[in-house]
């Protein structure tokens, strides 16, 4: 009954971890040193001890200008505010829904924080096992609160669903959201990129959809290569072919 | 007559070929696989997930639980399957080891699941969990301090030697086997499991942790290496 906007234009705002395809990064493992000297500063999954700065987990260490970072490989996604990811509804309450965004904590959706007037029956709205793109509000200890008041969040109608691993959705968004348009472009799919892993395809036939599907998780499957839009690129030339 | 020429035809010293993987398990969050010879234990790591019962959940970090099970083939005579006096104690020994090196303050009220199945056992099988588990636990990403190895160093009549197979844990002549499972932390050094099972005068003990250390270094330089090579493929 309720039509949604585009979701286009956030989803890719909200890459925040811009991956720079051309430097070279070496494997740090947790205590290793990375760097020393007193100019480095810590970033996510790096730690001071003394001179040195040391990885904290297990990843990529990235040095930018004077921040040191170490970029996970694998693992569980683990929520920010401001992600805006892909979630089912597991439970309609009176006043908002339950969500399950594959993260470590339960999430909720309030009433309030849906952008237009809701009365009566909430699974009018919403309904068990509807899928929803939502923005991440806040994260506290005991739960996440979401919200869908921005434009192109909303409810997913139709389309099709694919997982991967939460850690390797910078490489499926690109730079600037390169690898996604190029495949939106070759596939005439509408794609949704979820923070959380969580991917949806919506295209005019099944075979686009199937053929979005498919170069997701070349990308996913290819994450470590350099220059990987070129590949992509390659990967769809040798496609039309066959 | 003393043992001085190990079964296996081993240095003292020496330890058996070890291998590690990590990435075996492709549905979990983080998986490793760890061999010392013929002991070979996997390691499986699921979360940081939301804890149940409530009750267990810690408002100021997240936890850590750790099972260990021998799986019932692992032995030549099968095993009895499911926990047992014995997996309990392990998995509490190596649940307060690898509690030394993880960090789950930025996780509150989640649980962290480190399952460890031992595929195939001949001595050394919390040694190889521990640093299975290690393994995994980075492979998942979880924030850690750094890395930990563990291995068995023994003491077979009078002769101190490391990573003892089951022929010579269950030595009985002279004055017996004694067996000093040890981990240590990689970089800092310290301790974080230490049994010991059977007699050893305390001049030995230091001569056992000597040997220990220089035998984790060994074992961190294998562990180091699966990590790495994960890249290039």
């Amino acid at each position: 009954m309720f039509r949604e906007q585009e979701n286009n234009e956030i989803i890719e705002e909200s890459d925040s971890i811009q991956i720079d395809e051309h430097k070279k990064r070496e494997i740090a493992i947790p205590g290793e040193k990375i760097v020393s000297g007193k100019d480095f500063l810590p970033g996510d999954g790096a730690r001071r001890e003394g001179e040195d700065i040391v990885a904290s987990k297990y990843g990529l260490a990235d040095i930018s200008g004077r921040l040191v970072k170490v970029i996970p490989l694998s693992g569980a996604y683990i929520p920010r505010p401001g992600n805006v990811v892909i979630g089912r509804v597991t439970d309609v309450t009176f006043n908002g829904w339950l969500m399950d965004l594959k993260a470590p904590y339960s999430s909720f959706l309030p009433v309030s924080e849906v952008s237009r007037f809701v009365k009566g029956d909430l699974t009018e709205y919403y309904d068990i096992g509807d899928m929803i793109v939502v923005k991440i509000d806040n994260v506290k200890s005991k739960g996440i609160d979401l919200t869908a008041k921005l434009r192109g969040l909303g409810k997913l109608e139709r389309g099709m669903i694919v997982f991967i691993n939460s850690n390797k959705v910078p490489r499926v968004i690109g730079r600037e959201g390169s690898m996604i348009n190029l495949i939106k472009q070759e596939t005439n799919c509408d794609i949704v990129v979820g923070q959380n892993g969580i991917v949806w395809i919506k295209g005019e036939k099944v075979e686009d959809e199937l053929k979005a599907k498919d170069a997701i998780l070349f990308v996913v499957s290819k994450s470590y290569v350099e220059g990987l839009t070129e590949k992509v690129e390659k990967y769809f030339r040798e496609k039309r072919n066959s | 007559m003393t043992y001085t020429k190990r079964y296996d035809g081993r240095k003292h010293d020496e330890m058996r070929q070890m291998e590690a993987k990590i990435n075996v398990v492709k549905n979990a969050d983080g998986s490793a696989m760890f061999k010392f010879g013929d002991t070979i234990a996997l390691a499986v790591v699921y979360g940081p997930k939301i804890l149940h019962p409530q009750h267990m959940q810690n408002p100021r970090k997240g936890i850590l639980r750790v099972n260990y099970d021998m799986l019932s083939f692992s032995v030549p005579e099968r095993k009895k399957p499911g926990p047992s006096r014995r997996s309990q104690e392990v998995s509490k020994v190596t649940e307060w080891a690898l509690n030394s090196v993880v960090d789950l303050e930025s996780y509150p009220n989640t649980v962290v699941d480190v399952h460890i199945m031992i595929l195939q056992a001949n001595a050394g099988t919390r040694c190889a969990g521990i640093n299975a588990a290690a393994l995994a636990l980075a492979s998942a990403g979880i924030p850690m301090k750094e890395m930990i190895s563990a291995v068995a160093v023994g003491k077979i009549d009078e002769t101190l030697i490391v990573d003892l197979i089951k022929e010579e844990e269950d030595y009985e002549d002279g004055e017996g086997a004694t067996d000093i499972p040890i981990a240590f932390l990689a970089k800092s050094g310290e301790v974080a499991l230490f049994q010991l099972d059977g007699r050893i005068t305390p001049a030995e003990l230091k001569e056992v942790v000597k040997i220990g250390r220089k035998a984790c270094k060994e074992i961190y330089e294998v562990q180091k290496k699966a990590l790495k090579h994960m890249e290039e493929k």
